[in-house]
């Protein structure tokens, strides 16, 4: 019971820090908007895709990449609050020891789900079509949220186990672009190299994205779901021990 | 309370067997300079750290075993004010007070009572960003009075702070040290401790090196110091010993600058005799100062080496 009013009072403080600072939603969604036109029309005309319209086959790339890439804000956020000395406060207190970790990748799910929303209908605005039933709808963002909550939790075990918010500014970066890339969100795989391919078919991201794709644009789904779903869930029972040591541990 | 606890980050001993007893309701100061161990003491203190070997209980909790069970019964003010810069000075107070678990009413209730007991209330709904650094360590240290704790860490509570909030905070000190509360702060400042303290611990590399009331520890290192200096150098001599029977060692002096350094309990009480006896003996001055052992002093009569 505690647990979980100690949770919605760090979402609660979190979500009136997002009120005071709209620049980092603006920027937060100016970005991922940003790829979104760039890649439709600098190399859209120049990417050869499976589907007709490159943009039926981005948007679920985008929406994918833009919880991965908002997941950093975890990391970044956590070791900002440490520097500050908010944490050891947070730590003093009679609160779950979760609660701040907790707090925090639920906050940065839901402005996830805000941007991707959002996404949603700039992708809309320039073409997108959605093709599948509203049940695959749910289930695609559904799953891109949850994946961006997974991440989320990687994210803050990096923010805890560096030194302080510019380096988990840069050691937010170097995983997440080889993982963004080298994947099925600005491209189809089947021309990468074919140890990177192996790689991108079975990363985490291609899956997901896979699957997103599918859904919405109305094809089978078969296992992708599943796939997905198992990547989600494994890196959540890892990592999410993972950050609370790394909170408890931290000095 | 704290016994043979030590602790270290890889090969850097950041503290090494310390035992420290603070009585309840006292107020103790942790005297030493930057690196010397304050700040990790504390953290073991406030279950921010676990120690490396030794126990340390605190207000009758093992800050190791039963960290649970304590934490409603500290409060802790550090050195960078931990509130959070976006919200305002009544959202940081009642946020804490609900992880607290006082029940929202409870912890509105609070906030207003600690807004106004620090002379916060004209501020209460601005964002702390717009604090002065003062303002920001009162917040601070209402924050860690929200639950009523029993014991109360102050890390360099005023460190960087201007005279005049330095004093104010003092005052706020003073005033929760007369309500009862167990206290324990650190501090660079020998004045500090001195205005603050019923005891100081004095802390180098990680160890304590002495420890009893202010007047105690000064008078090891020397107390206060009556600095004279006569207008005729060649009374230099004669100077030094009217003056040697107030003194708690024979007064050293310098006859080339006229200067004779008084050793003694308290300043303040023989000055006037001093100058009194000089005058009596017909030895001009050409100045006289009283001047307080710095913690410089206090490291160098302990350890040998300057306070850096």
């Amino acid at each position: 019971m505690n647990t979980l009013s100690d949770i919605m009072m760090m979402i609660k403080r979190n979500l009136i820090r997002y009120t005071r600072l709209p620049q980092l939603i603006v920027f937060s969604t100016i970005q991922p908007v940003l790829f979104l036109l760039l890649f439709t029309y600098v190399f859209g005309g120049a990417i050869t895709t499976p589907i007709a319209e490159y943009i039926d086959f981005l948007l679920p790339g985008i929406l994918l990449q833009t919880v991965l890439f908002g997941s950093m804000q975890t990391g970044i956020a956590l070791s900002d609050d440490m520097s500050r000395g908010i944490i050891d406060r947070f730590r003093t207190l009679p609160m779950a020891r979760s609660a701040v970790l907790a707090g925090r990748t639920i906050t940065d799910s839901l402005r996830n789900m805000f941007v991707v929303l959002l996404m949603a209908g700039v992708g809309a605005l320039i073409g997108f079509r959605f093709q599948g039933s509203w049940l695959a709808a749910l289930a695609a963002f559904g799953i891109a949220l949850l994946f961006g909550f997974a991440f989320s939790w990687v994210s803050a075990t990096i923010g805890l186990s560096v030194k302080d918010t510019e380096t988990a500014q840069v050691a937010g970066f170097i995983w997440i672009f080889p993982l963004a890339f080298a994947s099925s969100i600005f491209v189809p795989i089947e021309t990468m190299p074919v140890a990177l391919e192996a790689f991108a078919r079975w990363s985490p991201v291609t899956v997901t994205v896979d699957a997103i794709r599918a859904l919405s644009l109305g094809q089978p789904v078969g296992d992708l779901l599943w796939y997905s779903l198992a990547w989600i869930l494994g890196i959540l029972i890892v990592f999410i021990p993972l950050a609370v040591w790394r909170y408890r541990r931290r000095v | 309370m704290v016994s043979g606890v030590s602790k270290h980050f890889g090969a850097v001993e950041a503290l090494r067997d310390v035992d420290l007893e603070v009585d309840p309701g006292t107020v103790t100061a942790l005297l030493g300079p930057n690196g010397a161990g304050k700040t990790t003491l504390v953290r073991v203190l406030t279950t921010l750290l676990t120690p490396d070997s030794g126990t340390a209980t605190v207000a009758g909790f093992d800050v190791a075993r039963e960290a649970t069970a304590l934490r409603p019964h500290i409060g802790l003010a550090g050195q960078n004010a931990a509130v959070d810069e976006h919200l305002t000075g009544r959202e940081n107070l009642e946020l804490v007070g609900r992880l607290y678990h006082v029940g929202k009413r409870a912890a509105r209730a609070r906030a207003q009572e600690l807004l106004e007991a620090f002379d916060l209330t004209d501020a209460a709904d601005r964002r702390v960003k717009t604090y002065s650094g003062g303002m920001r360590r009162r917040l601070d240290l209402a924050a860690s009075l929200v639950a009523n704790p029993r014991m109360l860490f102050f890390d360099e509570p005023t460190v960087g702070l201007d005279p005049r909030s330095r004093q104010a905070l003092w005052k706020e000190i003073e005033a929760l040290a007369a309500s009862g509360v167990t206290i324990l702060l650190t501090t660079q400042y020998m004045e500090e401790a001195d205005a603050l303290a019923d005891r100081i611990a004095v802390i180098d590399h990680g160890h304590i090196i002495a420890e009893g009331s202010p007047a105690e520890l000064k008078a090891r290192v020397g107390g206060d110091m009556v600095e004279i200096m006569v207008v005729d150098y060649a009374k230099t001599p004669a100077a030094a010993l009217a003056v040697a029977p107030f003194g708690i060692r024979p007064p050293e002096m310098d006859i080339h600058s006229g200067k004779v350094l008084l050793p003694v309990e308290s300043g303040v009480s023989v000055l006037a005799s001093v100058i009194r006896r000089l005058d009596d003996a017909k030895i001009a001055i050409a100045d006289i100062a009283l001047r307080r052992p710095t913690l410089d002093d206090v490291f160098l009569r302990l350890t040998g080496h300057a306070a850096v």
